[in-house]
C-alpha cells in the first residue's frame, strides 16, 4: 500500500543465475513499527536487507523505501535510511568518535551539526567515556553500540538492523535490545531488522515475517503467529472423577480438549481470558479445579509448524563463514 | 510522517566523502610504521644487491684486469703487414684507454656512466608498482569486513570510494619514492648537470600519473572479488613482467625485438625514462614530452575505466 514505509513486491535475487537467495518476497512495513525478518542463516534475510538498502540490485521485483524506488532512486533512499550491518564495520584503527564522524562525512552532514549529533549519539549508547579510544579496544557490545550510533548519524527515517545481536552473550544481547528501544523512542523511526534468535524477534518486533529458503512462509505479529497455531495450552485438573470435556468445550475460545495423564489439555485462544471462564464454568457445575497451568506457544513452535523443523543453522559459503568468524571473534573480546 | 528537515540539510559531496575516506586510509597507513619501513626496505635491498653488489661498472673497467706495466703483444696481431716480432704496450696507458672505452660503452648503453644511478631510478618505478598493487587488496578487505557495504549504503558518491583508494595508493607511492630518491642520493646517485630542484616537480607529476593509472588497474581487477587470492594472483602474475619487460634494470634497446615491443607499451618504461631524464641524464625534452604524453594518456584511460566500472559494478 502506498504510504507504507517499506514496500516490496515480488522481490527476488538470484546469484550466479542459479542460486535463488530471495524468492518473490512481498511485504510492507508500516510507519513506526519494528518489523522483523526471522529465519535461519542463509534464508535470504541479509540479501533482502542488501536490496532494500540499495547495495544489491534485485534480479526481479520492486521495492520502495519512503516511496523511493530502491533501484531508480537509490540515492534518495540512501539519504533517509540508516544501516547497522551484521558485521562490525567500524574501523579498528580509528576512535569511536572518528568513526561516527566518518559516517557523518559520508552523509555530508554539516560539520558543526555532525559534531553535536555524534556526541549526543555516543552519549545515548553510553560510549561517551570511550569516544577517544581506538575501536580495537572495544568489546563486542560496545562495537555493536558504536554501529548503532553510526547508523543513526543521519537521523534516518528507517533503520535497518541486520542481526543486531549476532554473537553477543545473553546479557549483552538484552542490553542492546534496550538501546534499540530507547533509540527508537528518541528518534521516532521505523525499524526493519533481521534475526535468527526467536526471543529477539519476540521481544522486539511488532510484526514478523518468517522467512525460509528465500520465501516468506508466515507473517504477522508475534501473538498472531502464535495464535495461528490454535492458541495457548491450558492444563486443568479437577478433584472429582468425572468427564467434563463437554463442559469445557462449551466455553468460549476453546478449540480442542483432550484428557491426558489425569488432566485436561485444552487448546484455546487467549488463554489468560479463557482459563478463568473455564474455571467459572466448572465451578458453577460443582467441580473443583485443583491444578491449572497456562502455556503460551513460542515462535519456535510456529517455525516448526510451518517448516517442519526447528530453526537450524544451514551451511554457509566460505566467505560469509569467514566474515561470521571475524564478527564472532570480535564480539567475544 | 514526521518532517524531513533534518535529512535535507545533509549534502553528500564527492569532495567531502573523498576526504573522509582518504583520511581513514592514510591514518591506517601512518599508524603502521612497520609496513612503511618494510615497503621501503624492499627496493633498498634491490638497490644494494643489483646496484652495488652486481657492479656492472666494474665489468667495463680495466681496474680489475691487473695489467702489468709492459705488455708484449705479438707483432702480427696488431700490425699488418707483419714485420716486427712484438710490440711493447704501456700497461698504465692501456688501462686508461680501457677505462675510457668502458665509460663510453656505459654511456652508450645506459646513458650514464654509473649503473647504480641508472638502476636506483628504476627502483622508483618499482616502488610505485609494489605500493599501488595493494590498492586492489584493500578493496577486497573492505568488502569482506563489511565496511564497503556500509559505505555503499550511504549516499556518498561511488566515485569517492574508488578515488579514495587511488589517491591513497598514489600518495603512498609518492612518499615511498621520496624515501628511495633520498636514500639513493645518500648512497651516491650522480645527478646530471642539467638537474635543478624544480625538476623534482616533474618527477612527482610523473609518479602521480603512473600511480593513478596502475592503482586504477589493480582496483578495477578486484572490484567484484570477494577473495584475497584473486588480487594476489593478479599481482604475482603481472609484477614480474611489468618490472623486467621495462627499462628499470636494463635499457630496452639491448632486448630482443619482441621484448622491446612489450617494453615499449609498458608504462613503467615511460615513468623510468621521465625520471631519468629529469635527474641523472642531460634532459632530452622531446623524449620527456613523449614520456609525459604516454603517462597522461595511460592514467586518464585507466582512471576513467576504474570509475566507470565502479559505477556499474561496485555493489555487494
Amino acid at each position: 500500500m502506498k504510504g507504507d514505509v517499506i514496500r516490496a513486491e515480488g522481490l527476488t535475487k538470484v546469484f550466479n543465475r542459479s542460486v535463488v537467495a530471495v524468492d518473490h518476497v512481498s511485504f510492507s512495513v508500516r510507519d513506526g513499527e519494528i518489523f522483523g525478518f526471522l529465519g535461519p542463516n542463509g534464508a535470504g534475510k541479509t540479501t533482502t536487507i542488501n536490496m532494500l538498502t540499495t547495495v544489491l540490485r534485485p534480479t526481479e521485483g520492486n521495492a520502495w523505501v519512503m516511496d523511493f524506488d530502491v533501484v531508480k532512486q537509490a540515492k534518495e533512499v540512501r539519504k533517509v535510511i540508516g544501516v547497522v550491518p551484521q558485521e562490525y564495520t567500524a574501523d579498528e584503527d580509528l576512535t569511536g568518535y572518528e568513526n561516527v564522524m566518518l559516517c557523518a562525512d559520508l552523509y555530508g552532514i554539516p560539520r558543526d551539526v555532525a559534531k553535536k549529533r555524534a556526541l549526543e549519539l555516543l552519549e545515548l549508547v553510553d560510549l561517551i567515556d570511550f569516544k577517544d579510544k581506538r575501536v580495537e579496544t572495544y568489546s563486542g557490545g560496545m562495537r555493536r553500540r558504536l554501529e548503532l550510533a553510526c547508523g543513526l548519524i543521519n537521523r534516518p527515517k528507517v533503520l535497518f538492523l541486520d542481526e543486531p545481536t549476532l554473537g553477543l552473550d545473553v546479557h549483552t544481547r538484552a542490553a542492546i535490545w534496550s538501546y534499540i528501544k530507547r533509540l527508537k523512542e528518541e528518534y521516532d523511526m521505523t525499524i526493519f531488522m533481521t534475526t535468527h534468535y526467536l526471543e529477539e524477534a519476540d521481544a522486539l518486533c511488532d510484526r514478523i515475517a518468517i522467512i525460509d529458503h528465500g520465501k516468506i512462509i508466515a507473517m504477522g505479529s508475534p501473538d498472531e503467529l502464535k495464535n495461528s497455531l490454535g492458541g495457548d495450552i491450558i492444563t486443568i485438573a479437577i478433584k472429582e472423577r468425572a468427564d467434563v470435556t463437554e463442559i469445557i468445550k462449551g466455553c468460549e475460545n476453546v478449540k480442542e480438549v483432550r484428557y491426558e495423564n489425569g488432566a485436561y489439555r485444552i487448546k484455546a485462544k487467549d488463554g489468560e481470558v479463557t482459563a478463568p471462564l473455564i474455571i467459572e464454568a466448572l465451578r458453577r457445575r460443582g467441580y473443583t479445579v485443583v491444578k491449572l497451568s497456562l502455556t503460551k506457544p513460542t515462535l519456535n513452535e510456529v517455525f516448526l509448524e510451518y517448516t517442519g523443523r526447528a530453526l537450524r543453522d544451514s551451511e554457509e559459503s566460505r566467505e560469509s563463514f569467514i566474515a561470521h568468524r571475524i564478527t564472532l571473534m570480535r564480539a567475544r573480546r | 510522517m514526521s518532517s524531513s528537515k533534518l535529512v535535507d540539510e545533509a549534502r553528500p559531496s564527492l569532495i567531502r566523502g573523498l576526504r573522509a575516506l582518504l583520511f581513514r586510509e592514510l591514518k591506517k597507513w601512518l599508524e603502521d610504521p612497520v609496513m612503511v619501513v618494510m615497503l621501503v626496505l624492499q627496493p633498498l635491498i634491490w638497490m644494494g644487491l643489483l646496484g652495488k653488489a652486481m657492479n656492472i661498472n666494474a665489468l667495463f673497467s680495466a681496474n680489475n684486469m691487473n695489467l702489468p706495466q709492459q705488455i708484449h703483444v705479438p707483432g702480427d696481431a696488431v700490425l699488418s703487414p707483419p714485420g716486427l716480432r712484438f710490440v711493447v704496450l704501456n700497461g698504465t696507458k692501456l688501462s686508461q684507454f680501457f677505462n675510457e672505452l668502458g665509460s663510453k660503452m656505459m654511456q652508450g648503453v645506459f646513458g650514464t656512466t654509473d649503473y647504480f644511478s641508472f638502476m636506483s631510478i628504476g627502483m622508483v618505478s618499482m616502488i610505485v608498482v609494489t605500493t599501488t598493487m595493494f590498492s586492489g587488496m584493500s578493496i577486497v578487505w573492505d568488502r569482506r569486513l563489511g565496511f564497503l557495504g556500509k559505505v555503499l549504503s550511504t549516499p556518498v558518491s561511488r566515485a569517492a570510494i574508488i578515488f579514495s583508494k587511488i589517491l591513497n595508493a598514489t600518495l603512498r607511492a609518492m612518499f615511498q619514492a621520496t624515501v628511495i630518491l633520498a636514500l639513493a642520493y645518500l648512497l651516491g646517485l650522480q645527478l646530471s648537470p642539467t638537474f635543478t630542484p624544480m625538476n623534482l616537480l616533474g618527477v612527482y607529476a610523473a609518479i602521480f600519473l603512473l600511480s593513478v593509472g596502475l592503482s586504477s588497474i589493480f582496483i578495477a581487477f578486484s572490484i567484484r572479488s570477494t577473495r584475497l587470492e584473486r588480487p594476489m594472483q593478479f599481482i604475482s602474475l603481472i609484477t614480474m613482467p611489468l618490472m623486467f619487460a621495462s627499462n628499470i634494470f636494463f635499457p630496452i634497446n639491448l632486448m630482443p625485438d619482441w621484448l622491446q615491443a612489450v617494453a615499449k607499451v609498458n608504462p613503467l618504461t615511460y615513468l623510468t625514462d621521465a625520471v631519468r631524464q629529469l635527474t641523472i641524464l642531460p634532459t632530452n625534452f622531446t623524449a620527456l614530452a613523449w614520456d609525459f604524453a604516454y603517462l597522461i594518456a595511460f592514467s586518464a584511460v585507466f582512471a576513467v575505466i576504474g570509475v566507470l566500472l565502479s559505477w556499474r559494478y561496485l555493489s555487494l
